[in-house]
């Protein structure tokens, strides 16, 4: 069974608040499921299935109740910020198998409002396996990504400079996005001169702590062609979890080598055919690293492809996260998937701003990491097409 | 600048299956599970050989010495130093590097293990094992 070209997004939305004290996390799923069956010209009664990740305060149940759902298909998959991504594919299995026609997805947080950020200790339940043997070690998302980057430095010779680039890229294109958290555009010299967090990560290599969130809204091919909005079918999808392989552990790859290898070979399509990629940003080594794995250059020349504006919407080769990305625009949750799925859309749609919009943009690349990148990890890669 | 050790390391989580493992880092020994069936060390330790499956795992103790594979200085906060050290034995596991000029530290670099006590003096929790640069370093 395949799932290319069997379903499509038909409706998307992004919270527009970035700080939201006065919101309970519940309320911001909610709004944002309604903007996403608005903008499909949905209602909540035609939903039938609904998928939520980790973030969704009581999960499926307790959000299935608040949100006042009939489904007869739910899916509380957590793959941390690449949730959302795998939702999607996982919404086009159960459509194709019959179990529903439109699937909801929401995710939303507040974690600028809750004072969570990736430089606080990681917290995780009773009984993980690994717990007694690392948190007394204080790992947090910051330290973990930084060690995969200070590996793959001495691995590949990858540069603080080079990695500045991507930050450097993301603020070319908040400039042009008014939700944005961030809008200022800085210089490889303003990344490097901001203060080191964990080495050799500095405070501008990291994203931003938003509040915020979003939806989409995944149909059947019959649904998605009776509705008033461009036709975007999903054409392949993969996905993969990595660790530390019983220590053997590798931290100068992701599982993104094959989650994107599954995907490219569903859709039949490869890297060089792709118009835009939303990649996930939570720190700059997170794109970089990403991009070698998923073939669009090789293994060690990240550094080398991400330099010099090659990221940069007009300018470069592969413009990448146009809305400015989780390190400039959005990053709710700690969850950057949600928001990658919703500029692509934008993209495939000729809606993303006209300053960063991709010409003749029909088939584009999503691509999420949750987890530590330097440790566990879920990877999610999904490939769109305008029809 | 020194590594600050007045951070407090969080107590471990602990399990029956795990009480060979503190009771030797409570003795100044860091023990590995090695699998009879493969031939493999593994770490963190688990019943089953992440390998080869098989339910013939052993303690046997490391040498307590290799290298930095990788590290990061966390600045944000009370200062310290996170790092997965490649054992002599093969496995790579996750550490602090303690006792150490956190400027000079390198990839590669020589370590040998040191054991601190986690939680602090009203709430003592079990020792666990850190590195620290090994002073016979050569390269």
């Amino acid at each position: 069974m395949t799932i290319k070209g069997r379903a499509y997004i038909a409706g998307a939305f992004e919270h527009p608040m970035r700080k939201a004290p006065d919101k309970s996390v519940s309320a911001i799923h909610a709004e944002c499921a309604k903007g996403a069956l608005a903008d499909a010209g949905l209602s909540f009664a035609d939903v039938d299935g609904y998928f939520c990740a980790g973030d969704a305060p009581g999960g499926v149940h307790s959000m299935v109740d608040y949100l006042g759902l009939d489904v007869r298909h739910a899916d509380g998959t957590d793959t941390g910020g690449s949730s959302y991504i795998a939702h999607v594919s996982h919404a086009a299995q159960a459509i194709i198998s019959g179990k529903c026609n439109v699937a909801l997805i929401t995710m939303g947080g507040r974690p600028r409002s809750e004072g969570r950020s990736g430089v606080k200790q990681k917290i995780v339940g009773a009984n993980v396996p690994e717990a007694p043997f690392e948190l007394t070690y204080g790992p947090t998302a910051v330290n973990e990504y930084a060690m995969a980057t200070m590996r793959h430095m001495h691995e590949y010779g990858t540069t603080s400079e080079q990695l500045a680039w991507v930050k450097v890229a993301a603020s070319h294109h908040a400039k042009h996005n008014p939700n944005a958290m961030l809008r200022d555009v800085v210089t490889v010299e303003d990344v490097l001169s901001s203060p080191m967090i964990a080495d050799p990560l500095h405070r501008l290599d990291c994203c931003v702590v938003s509040d915020g969130g979003g939806a989409i809204i995944v149909v059947s091919p019959e649904i998605a062609k009776s509705l008033n909005r461009p036709l975007i079918r999903v054409l392949g999808a993969g996905e993969s979890s990595k660790g530390l392989l019983g220590g053997k552990a590798d931290l100068t790859y992701s599982g993104a080598v094959r989650s994107g290898a599954s995907a490219f070979a569903e859709a039949g399509v490869n890297s060089q055919d792709i118009k835009y990629a939303s990649i996930y940003d939570s720190f700059t080594i997170t794109v970089l690293m990403q991009l070698e794995d998923l073939g669009f250059c090789k293994k060690g020349e990240g550094g080398k492809f991400v330099a010099d504006g090659n990221l940069i919407s007009g300018v470069g080769k592969l413009p990448i996260n146009t809305d400015g990305g989780g390190l400039n625009n959005n990053h709710p949750s700690g969850r950057g998937g949600m928001i990658k799925l919703i500029e692509a859309v934008r993209q495939l749609r000729g809606e993303s701003h006209p300053k960063v919009q991709v010409n003749n943009c029909d088939l584009a690349l999503v691509h999420g990491t949750g987890g530590g990148l330097a440790s566990r990890h879920g990877s999610a890669t999904l490939i769109l097409e305008r029809v | 600048m020194a590594a600050n050790e007045s951070r407090i390391m969080a107590i471990p989580e602990t399990h029956p299956e795990h009480e060979e493992y503190w009771k030797a880092a409570a003795e100044g020994k860091l023990i590995i599970k090695h699998c009879e069936s493969c031939g493999e060390y593994h770490h963190y330790p688990r019943v089953l050989c992440p390998f080869c499956k098989s339910e013939k795992t052993t303690w046997k103790e490391a040498k307590g010495t290799g290298t930095i594979y990788t590290y990061s200085v966390m600045r944000k906060g009370s200062p310290y130093v996170i790092a997965f050290v490649t054992l002599d034995e093969g496995p790579r596991m996750m550490t602090n590097i303690i006792d150490c000029d956190w400027d000079e530290l390198h990839i590669d670099q020589r370590v040998k293990v040191a054991f601190m006590q986690s939680g602090n003096q009203n709430n003592p929790g079990p020792c666990v094992p850190c590195f620290t640069p090994s002073m016979t370093e050569n390269s």
